[in-house]
């Protein structure tokens, strides 16, 4: 899956595991910010995108904090499975 | 301290069987069953707070009633700590408590997690509305009239508690019963506030 | 359930007095009141690695475990086995209250208001390995329901106490709001003696639920250090009981302690996480004062809620410095001691709170190394003997439930 791929997948399955059922894949911009300003997630979303990694692709955080630079948007965290992938990969 | 006579119903909102009622109105009745229900409730009331779609249905029913009652409410007359939540229900948390524990079998889910505890619906109201007085949550068998007129009672007239939502939230099995009342001790116009018209009201649908 | 409450014939009992006659607990320092006060002043903590519970997590992270299998609990409450747990600590803990209290319940007008958070959740999960063997085996939704409401009412019959019962479901504030709507009824002239307070077991459901929240500390939780990880779960149960002037000038030793003050509000912010700067817990801190007619100057401890997570240490903390402004009173955690007990916690830091007057003692907050770079004080590290006054007692929720309770010696007016 190239990364294009990758960020449109992720769009949809952000929305479907935060239930954020008033969002489509389009209204979320590959670099917006996901927190706060951004898509308005809190810090259970965070905890449910730490699921959704860990469900999804096989990735599991140590802790909580570093969810703060992995999900600082979608690009992030397209970028972030990535590494990880390719770091297995090997 | 003020008479008794002087604390009145200002608003009551029901939802069961598949309808709600504003006081004696009827304001939607869905064909829907559980959830389905639940969000055509969403679109019919307009209650347009996306927030709503996370919530357990025990939150839903419960922010769904809230959303009614306070219709009409002028949250602005009184400060944040002037307004009092006091719920009650026979089932607890139970439809989440299934829902978390089956999640639990493979990824236990930290956003089912947060609704296993029957008073984060009175952290939902108080959050969307700002509410910041004194809160309380029992779980009893039925609706106890007496006892809900009594607490809230001595929050009217010991505590600086002005307004208060008080009632029966309770959800099992996909069946919905919310009962809310708005109790005020400002106002002139409404139903006198006892523990017999508590006890009407909650059981007139 | 109330038929005490029905009547508006009796006055309140304006202002007066609500004695505490009575004290009873069982955490994982002590299977009563005497184990728990002499680990307490010698400092001994009750975390360990996991050993009754059952779990996945038994490696990783440590618990502060009542040290009792069930079957010796169910001896000690006098009630079958096959109960659950949180019945069993309910029943252990407020019968060693009401004998403390020496009170007969048959004079007076007796009420019991306890609390819980998982109620019969460790029989429901035993439960629930059956049934995925052989879904034959019974209906799931009939246990899964936990019945916060039937531990109580397992406690109540084994007390013998029928005029009044209630459960508190408020989260981890639960037992603190159970006391003071205990004081509220007999300050309003409705009951005569409350035995008042909470009782939580230890079970997957929170661990694991807990952990999700990624707010367990896999080592000993350190409170208010500002290298704190998180909470280490516990179990347990707290009573108090708590009588009005007319009943405690009945009883042989005079009691010494009163609840003088007590406050909730909702913080308002989020399901489970306090505001940065506390407000509801200020709110709960300024209404317990207020009520007491204290000033912040007049106490001289506070029992922290201090559960050793992130965002309760700095809102709780944050809050004390806005309230207290530069007269800072000594506090300690004695969640250091007993884990965090959820729906225990109030009514087992009560009687924490009420043995620091009586004995003039003051308990440290173990394991602190590094104070918080946020605020300008740091807990109490060592066992402190001295007069003790008045004490807060804080509790605060998920779902925004925040609570206090103030606690005073009695001085004869």
């Amino acid at each position: 899956m190239d990364r294009n791929e990758l960020i449109q997948q992720l769009k949809e399955q952000i929305i479907k595991q935060l239930n954020l059922a008033d969002k489509k894949p389009e209204d979320i911009k590959d670099d917006d910010p996901l927190f706060v300003e951004g898509l308005g997630l809190d810090s259970i979303d965070a905890l449910e995108l730490i699921v959704l990694l860990q469900q999804e692709y096989n990735i599991k955080l140590k802790n909580a904090e570093e969810g703060q630079t992995i999900f600082r948007s979608v690009s992030t965290m397209a970028d972030y499975i990535l590494e990880q992938q390719a770091g297995s990969a090997n | 301290m003020p008479e008794e006579s002087s604390v009145h119903i200002t608003s009551t909102a029901l939802i069961r069987n598949n309808k709600v009622w504003e006081g004696e109105t009827l304001l939607f009745e869905g064909d829907g069953q559980g959830m389905d229900f639940l969000h055509s409730l969403y679109e019919n009331l307009d209650i347009n707070y996306p927030k709503f779609f996370k919530m357990d249905a025990l939150c839903k029913s419960g922010t769904a009633a809230a959303h009614v009652l306070l219709k009409n409410f002028e949250k602005e007359q009184y400060k944040p700590e002037e307004v009092g939540i006091v719920l009650s229900n026979k089932n607890g948390s139970i439809e989440a408590d299934i829902n978390y524990y089956e999640s639990s079998k493979t990824f236990p889910s930290p956003s089912l997690f947060v609704y296993t505890l029957p008073n984060i619906v009175i952290g939902e109201i108080s959050i969307r509305y700002g509410f910041k007085g004194e809160n309380a949550f029992f779980v009893s068998e039925k609706f106890n009239a007496h006892w809900m007129y009594f607490y809230v009672n001595n929050l009217m007239q010991a505590h600086p508690i002005k307004a208060c939502i008080c009632g029966w939230v309770d959800v099992v099995d996909e069946e919905y019963d919310a009962c809310l009342f708005l109790v005020e001790q400002k106002s002139e116009n409404g139903i006198n506030f006892t523990a017999g018209n508590l006890d009407i009201l909650y059981n007139r649908a | 359930m109330d038929d005490q409450l029905q009547s508006n014939e009796i006055p309140p009992l304006k202002g007066e007095a609500v004695f505490i006659a009575g004290l009873g607990v069982i955490s994982a320092i002590g299977n009563n009141v005497a184990e728990s006060l002499n680990a307490l002043t010698s400092g001994n903590a009750g975390i360990e690695a996991m050993k009754h519970l059952n779990s996945i997590h038994k490696e990783e992270l440590p618990v502060a475990e009542v040290k009792l299998t069930n079957e010796a609990l169910a001896d000690l409450a006098q009630l079958p086995s096959r109960i659950s747990r949180t019945a069993l600590l309910s029943t252990v803990a407020a019968k060693e209250a009401l004998d403390n209290s020496g009170i007969d319940i048959t004079r007076w007008r007796t009420g019991f208001i306890s609390a819980n958070s998982v109620g019969g959740m460790d029989k429901t999960e035993d439960f629930f390995e059956d049934f995925l063997q052989n879904p034959n085996a019974g209906h799931l939704r009939s246990v899964v329901n936990h019945e916060c409401g039937a531990v109580t009412e397992i406690t109540a019959d084994a007390l013998g106490i029928k005029d009044f019962v209630t459960t508190v479901s408020t989260a981890c504030s639960s037992s603190a709001n159970s006391i003071f709507l205990g004081a509220r009824l007999i300050r309003q002239n409705r009951l005569d003696v409350v035995i008042a307070g909470g009782a939580d077991a230890l079970t997957r459901f929170t661990l694991n639920g807990f952990n999700t929240l990624m707010i367990l500390d896999n080592q000993y939780c350190q409170p208010f250090d500002d290298n704190r990880r998180g909470l280490n779960l516990g179990e347990g149960a707290g009573y108090v009981v708590l009588v009005s002037e007319k009943v405690a000038a009945t009883l042989a030793e005079a009691p010494s302690v009163t609840i003088s003050g007590w406050a909730n509000a909702n913080d308002a912010h989020h399901q489970t996480a306090s505001s940065p700067e506390g407000k509801g817990n200020l709110l709960a801190m300024k209404g317990a004062l207020q009520k007491a007619g204290l000033q912040p100057a007049d106490i001289d401890y506070i029992n922290l809620h201090g559960t050793g997570t992130n965002n309760n240490d700095i809102a709780e903390g944050t809050a004390i410095k806005t309230l207290f402004d530069g007269n800072y009173p000594s506090m300690s955690s004695t969640k250091s001691f007993t884990g965090h007990t959820l729906g225990a916690s109030g009514g087992i830091e009560a009687v924490f709170s009420a043995l620091a007057i009586q004995e003039g003692v003051i308990f440290p907050n173990l394991r602190f190394d590094t104070p918080m770079k946020e605020l300008p004080f740091r807990p109490v590290t060592e066992l402190q003997k001295t007069a003790v006054k008045n004490v807060m007692s804080n509790s605060f929720g998920f779902g925004g439930n925040c609570s206090s309770l103030v606690f005073s010696k009695y001085i004869a007016r």
